[in-house]
């Protein structure tokens, strides 16, 4: 173990770290927790100039004001319909690239696969005006599906990287006998791959779902307005409109971080898992 | 389930039969090779041909040949972008030895840690608007912290995001916040699966600290060195949201990148200017195509390997 173990220090350099850790958490987090306390300060706090006192009341009366007095429910309600549908799309249609692609040896598998990966990396730039021109043409601007359909089809890139790696490790010797025995190539996946790739299933899920929800870009390229905008976008309207109002903006932020945040502290070891797939990788 | 039993004549279902190891790749890859082409592989194309035209996006294109580039080489705008990309490239990286500073800090073995790890990798996993907002509020002078201190320090009430000169690194620290968070919890999984014996064996030769760092852990760590440079500079390079949320590339301009010129070159107020905005597309691109061939030529390498 790299460093070494602190219990193998001193009395003195334990109590240190013991006390250093929390100190240097609590500074890292500032920011966020200076967004939280704002974000249930009463107006009058701001007002009388209470930037950073102990809030003189706790009020939640902020977050109700965010959904009372704006479309922050259409925002939030139109990001869960943005996303949840481009999760599954993504990772279903994932599952059966990975699986072609780790399992066929056919001419151009492995170009296949790594114009998936560069693509994967490109600045979404160069498809701005081209997708917002075909989502045009297909008259779905300013729609949910519109952007879903663009979600589906980029996180594929990434997803299927993911699942062919997955795959590749899982044992063949499976499939072989399988075969052998004439099992059809499409039983071969349904009862026998896609049962192994649970783990893989969960990990990606969870990461497209914050790629997805924590989009922007394509939010602001794609719909405009609350009939269709997700939450960022939606936020990104609402600062405007709330000019430093700062406890509601506060309010508002938290309210677009939580799911991603709880998705996290849910599934923490898939996400950490598909995040850093490769890292150990020599 | 049987696919064969989906066709009707038997004549066909013995062509699938007899053909089926070779077709069944064909139909698992048809629904994602179809939507990357249309959405990701073909618009590639198209934007390097619109960035030949003068296009307002609804009217007819008029063929400009290269005067959108001759035209972007004459911008002093794209030099500042140009400038900027440069800026958040070379600040950025600054993310892969303070996450390796921060991994190392965190891998330790008392109580609570896990729970440290996870606060710790926080702001990675909350939107750039969230994180933009926040230091909007962080730097707003009269309310945010910043200005306080600076004020503290004795050196007035700045206002970083309204000045030209502190405007672009204003915006990075705000993004360096979650890339460290990221290349944090990279290096932890690779000292994680550091051999432990070489560790002790290298510690029983005297290797300590930095040294034992230098000789024995980073060398362990360069594959997570790699992909930890890989998301550092794809993300530098793909710096929108920050800027967009905290200064709308402002003020003058002076905080754009490409990516946020190309926007606003594109769709916004500014005019619906569709090929010359993607021409500064193509130039972003070639840039990146650079680290994305160099990432995917070592991944190829990896396969023939493997």
């Amino acid at each position: 173990m790299f460093p070494r173990p602190i219990s193998e220090y001193s009395r003195g350099y334990r109590a240190l770290y013991q006390v250093v850790l929390p100190v240097s958490l609590i500074v890292w987090l500032l920011p966020l927790i200076g967004i939280a306390i704002t974000s249930i300060r009463p107006a009058q706090d701001l007002a009388t100039g209470n930037y950073f006192g102990l809030p003189s009341a706790i009020a939640l009366g902020n977050y109700v004001e965010v959904f009372t007095t704006s479309a922050m429910g259409d925002y939030l309600w139109n990001s869960l319909r943005i996303t949840l549908p481009s999760v599954a799309g993504a990772v279903a249609i994932s599952c059966l690239t990975g699986y072609a692609l780790s399992s066929y040896r056919f001419r151009g598998n492995l170009l296949l696969f790594f114009i998936f990966v560069a693509g994967n990396f490109v600045p979404f730039q160069i498809l701005m005006v081209p997708v917002r021109d075909l989502t045009l043409q297909l008259g779905l601007y300013d729609t949910v599906t519109g952007l879903v359909l663009f979600h589906v089809a980029f996180q594929s890139g990434f997803c299927t990287l993911f699942m062919r790696n997955f795959i590749r490790a899982l044992p063949h010797e499976l499939v072989e006998s399988a075969r052998v025995e004439g099992v059809s190539e499409w039983r071969i996946f349904w009862y026998i791959i896609l049962p192994l790739m649970r783990p893989a299933i969960a990990a990606l899920s969870v990461l497209v779902f914050t790629f997805v929800w924590n989009d922007y870009f394509w939010a602001l390229v794609l719909t405009q307005g609350a009939g269709s905008q997700p939450i960022t976008a939606g936020l990104n309207a609402l600062n405007g409109q709330w000019v430093s109002a700062w406890q509601l903006v506060s309010a508002g932020a938290i309210v677009a971080a939580l799911p991603p945040v709880a998705m996290f502290f849910l599934m923490q070891k898939h996400f950490i898992a598909g995040l850093t797939m490769g890292a150990t990788k020599g | 389930m049987n696919r064969a039993s989906t066709f009707s004549k038997p004549g066909v279902s013995s062509i699938w039969r007899r053909n089926q190891r070779r077709l069944a790749p064909l139909l698992f890859l048809a629904p994602g090779v179809v939507m990357f082409a249309v959405y990701v592989v073909l618009p590639i194309f198209q934007s390097v041909w619109i960035s030949f035209f003068h296009w307002d996006g609804m009217g007819p294109k008029d063929w400009a040949g290269l005067t959108n580039y001759t035209d972007l080489y004459d911008d002093p705008a794209f030099w500042t972008s140009l400038k900027n990309n440069l800026i958040w490239m070379a600040l950025y990286l600054l993310a892969i030895p303070l996450g390796l500073a921060a991994a190392i800090f965190l891998n330790q073995n008392v109580t609570g840690i896990r729970i440290y790890k996870s606060l710790f990798f926080f702001p990675f996993v909350i939107s750039q608007v969230v994180v933009g907002l926040i230091f909007s509020w962080f730097y707003a002078p009269g309310i945010g912290l910043l200005p306080e201190i600076t004020e503290w320090l004795g050196l007035g009430q700045i206002a970083v995001l309204a000045d030209e000169r502190y405007v672009t690194y204003a915006v990075i620290v705000a993004g360096l916040w979650p890339q460290i968070a990221y290349c944090m919890i990279i290096y932890l999984t690779g000292l994680n699966n550091i051999a432990a014996d070489q560790i002790e064996a290298a510690r029983l030769d005297g290797a300590r600290g930095l040294r034992m760092l230098r000789y024995v852990i980073l060398p362990q760590l360069r594959p997570a060195t790699f992909i930890a440079l890989v998301v550092t500079v794809i993300g530098a390079l793909r710096s929108f949201d920050l800027i967009s949320i905290m200064t709308s590339g402002g003020p003058y301009g002076s905080s754009r990148v490409l990516s946020y010129y190309m926007y606003e070159q594109a769709l916004s107020e500014y005019g619906y200017q569709m090929g010359y905005g993607a021409a500064i597309a193509v130039v972003l691109l070639v840039i990146m195509m650079l680290f994305i061939s160099g990432f995917v030529w070592r991944m190829f390498g990896d396969e023939k390997e493997g």
